[in-house]
């Protein structure tokens, strides 16, 4: 379970989020969805403990701001946005950095697994910095996914944060990643992801939290968060919602500017 | 040999090159010292000496003398220095995740000797009780507070949110040089002629001033610094990633950035206290390692001390034999060697200049 209560960001004397309730639990996929500058990536910042902010945030009973570093590392894994490197490190040794105790016999085997997951299989001895965008950004879920490999540990669930975790990726790529995702949670992990694109979550998302201008405007299931009225208002657009031709629903850009209010 | 597929290194992994490269280095090594203690103004009869060493053969009181009071101490120093500067431009370029950072480059070798000209012209007017205190230690720890401020400013001048800005780090560099050129200034003014020979000698940097007397301070503390080392290889890794990943992977980052700064000061305040500027060690021999076997600290780090210990024992050759029977500072011999080097990195790395 993660619980995040009266979540408050100030950057000086801008407020960011301002008193926001979150929680998720193990075992489903928790999406994060909200404009651009809502504050969602502040928040997933925040619940990683990588923002300063006043409130609470516990994460499996243990409140995150007394918690040691590698206790954290053990309990849950952070998908940046982006991560640049600045040394020739081939792709086998970014996935090595997320293991936690040095290079043991059967370490190997899990880098393996975790780039086979993220369909890099034969990517090891590539240098990260020559492969595309995307690429890098499967091999650190692979690293990410590496250091929490079980996703219940000691009777424990482990979490995985991840922040736009498709925005790189082309489509397959991104039906791919969520698939990872939503595999975590259905082997009772728990997942909690900035999300950009609402069809996506839609699909894979358990629960939805839907941020406008630094609060939580819904939180709930996706039918009762993914709605014409609440997405128009918080994304300042006309949207509308439409049941797919197969299953499940897709969200429409309609159009510019505000809906009537 | 078919290979052991069991024992067969995965693709990508480097380790087993680095291993063998580190015994490679460690006979490289071997023979700069050997070389370092044969070669010099005394003519090739030293050849016997250091023969003698290893066979227990008699050899003379002239020999002997050279070879344990001159060469062994100036080899000694050679390979500490080497290797201390060589491990802090690794350290340093891990920590700033920059390939470029250099304590020479970016001020800390300027800031030690700020210390350390400190210490030698202001040394006499302390009161006796004080000066008495520090003994021969004073250079070196004037030399290790200068190099930890430097290193301190550097890294909150150019580090912001855990992203280090290159420019702003290369030029804060060059504003700690000049603002340390300007005090020294105004200290070798008022120097007397002593000092003022001690300083400009020391300015060019050498090896060739090595005694046991200087070792018996310095070596302590290069090998501290150097001890410390493999601890912050891990989390150097994992700062690769930039600071909020190597937390969310387990690393105190605050603690890793602490022990960093504070083991490149000891390692260069200290060298540079016993033997001037000596630059471009620590940021050619990183470089040429990663080309050879990867960026992982785990491995670097020891194979730069055994790469920068030789290259700097050949380099002091160089310096002894180039100009026979006169000799040249060692740091003119590495920045002729750097300075092309150095350069070349440049070209090749022009992209990371641009962020």
């Amino acid at each position: 379970m993660l619980e995040a209560s009266d979540i408050t960001v100030r950057y000086g004397p801008r407020v960011i989020l301002d008193g926001v309730d979150f929680s998720a639990r193990a075992g489903a996929v928790t999406a994060i969805v909200g404009p651009n500058g809502s504050g969602k990536t502040t928040l997933m910042r925040a619940l990683t403990g990588e923002a300063a902010y006043h409130g609470r945030i516990t994460l499996e009973g243990q409140d995150i701001a007394g918690a040691k570093v590698w206790d954290l590392a053990a309990l849950r894994g952070v998908l940046p946005q982006a991560t640049p490197l600045a040394f020739p490190f081939t792709v086998l040794e970014v996935v090595r950095i997320g293991l936690s105790r040095g290079v043991a016999a059967g370490q190997d085997g899990l880098i393996r697994q975790a780039l086979a997951r993220v369909g890099l299989s034969g990517f090891e001895g590539r240098y990260y910095q020559e492969l595309s965008g995307g690429e890098q950004q499967r091999v650190q879920l692979a690293r990410v996914l590496a250091q929490v490999w079980e996703p219940v540990e000691g009777g424990v669930p482990r979490w995985l944060f991840l922040d736009e975790p498709v925005s790189a990726l082309d489509i397959g790529h991104q039906l791919q990643v969520m698939q990872i995702a939503r595999d975590y949670a259905d082997a009772g992990g728990g997942v909690v992801a900035v999300m950009h694109d609402l069809n996506l979550t839609a699909m894979f998302a358990d629960q939805v939290a839907l941020i406008g201008e630094g609060r939580i405007l819904a939180q709930d299931v996706p039918g009762a968060v993914l709605r014409d009225d609440l997405l128009s208002r918080a994304y300042r657009c006309d949207v509308r919602v439409n049941r797919a031709p197969v299953d499940g629903t897709f969200i429409l850009p309609h159009a510019a500017g505000m809906a009537a209010e | 040999m078919a290979p052991d597929i069991a024992q067969a290194p995965m693709l990508g992994d480097r380790s087993a090159r680095a291993q063998t490269l580190s015994l490679v280095l460690i006979l490289l090594l071997g023979a700069a010292i050997v070389l370092s203690l044969a070669v010099g103004a005394s003519g090739t009869s030293l050849w016997q000496a250091v023969l003698g060493l290893f066979t227990g053969e008699e050899v003379g009181v002239r020999e002997r003398i050279i070879l344990m009071d001159i060469r062994l101490p100036r080899t000694v120093m050679g390979v500490l220095v080497g290797a201390a500067l060589a491990v802090s431009g690794a350290v340093m370029q891990g920590l700033f995740r920059n390939p470029l950072a250099d304590p020479g480059l970016v001020g800390v070798s300027a800031g030690a000797g700020f210390g350390a000209i400190v210490a030698i012209v202001l040394g006499g007017m302390l009161p006796a009780g004080i000066a008495a205190m520090f003994g021969s230690s004073l250079v070196p720890v004037a030399a290790f507070v200068g190099a930890w401020a430097s290193m301190l400013l550097l890294y909150r001048v150019s580090t912001r949110r855990g992203r280090t800005s290159v420019a702003t780090m290369l030029l804060a560099g060059i504003a700690l040089a000049a603002l340390m050129g300007a005090v020294q200034g105004v200290l070798i003014y008022m120097a007397d002629d002593a000092q003022l020979r001690t300083l400009t000698f020391w300015g060019m940097g050498s090896i060739a001033g090595a005694t046991w007397g200087k070792l018996l301070v310095a070596t302590p503390l290069i090998l501290l610094a150097l001890a410390g080392a493999p601890f912050l290889a891990r989390g150097l890794n994992a700062l690769a990633l930039g600071e909020a990943a190597a937390a969310h992977v387990g690393i105190p980052v605050q603690r890793l950035k602490n022990a960093a700064i504070l083991m490149v000061a000891l390692a260069v305040g200290s060298s540079v206290a016993v033997s001037g500027g000596i630059g471009f060690v620590g940021i050619v021999v990183p470089h040429l390692l990663r080309l050879l076997v990867g960026p992982d600290h785990r491995y670097l780090l020891l194979n730069s001390a055994l790469l920068g210990a030789a290259l700097l024992l050949c380099a002091d050759v160089i310096s002894r034999v180039i100009v026979a029977p006169a000799e040249l500072p060692i740091g003119i011999v590495t920045a002729t060697l750097g300075g092309p080097f150095f350069l070349w990195i440049l070209l090749r790395q022009r992209g990371v200049l641009e962020m």
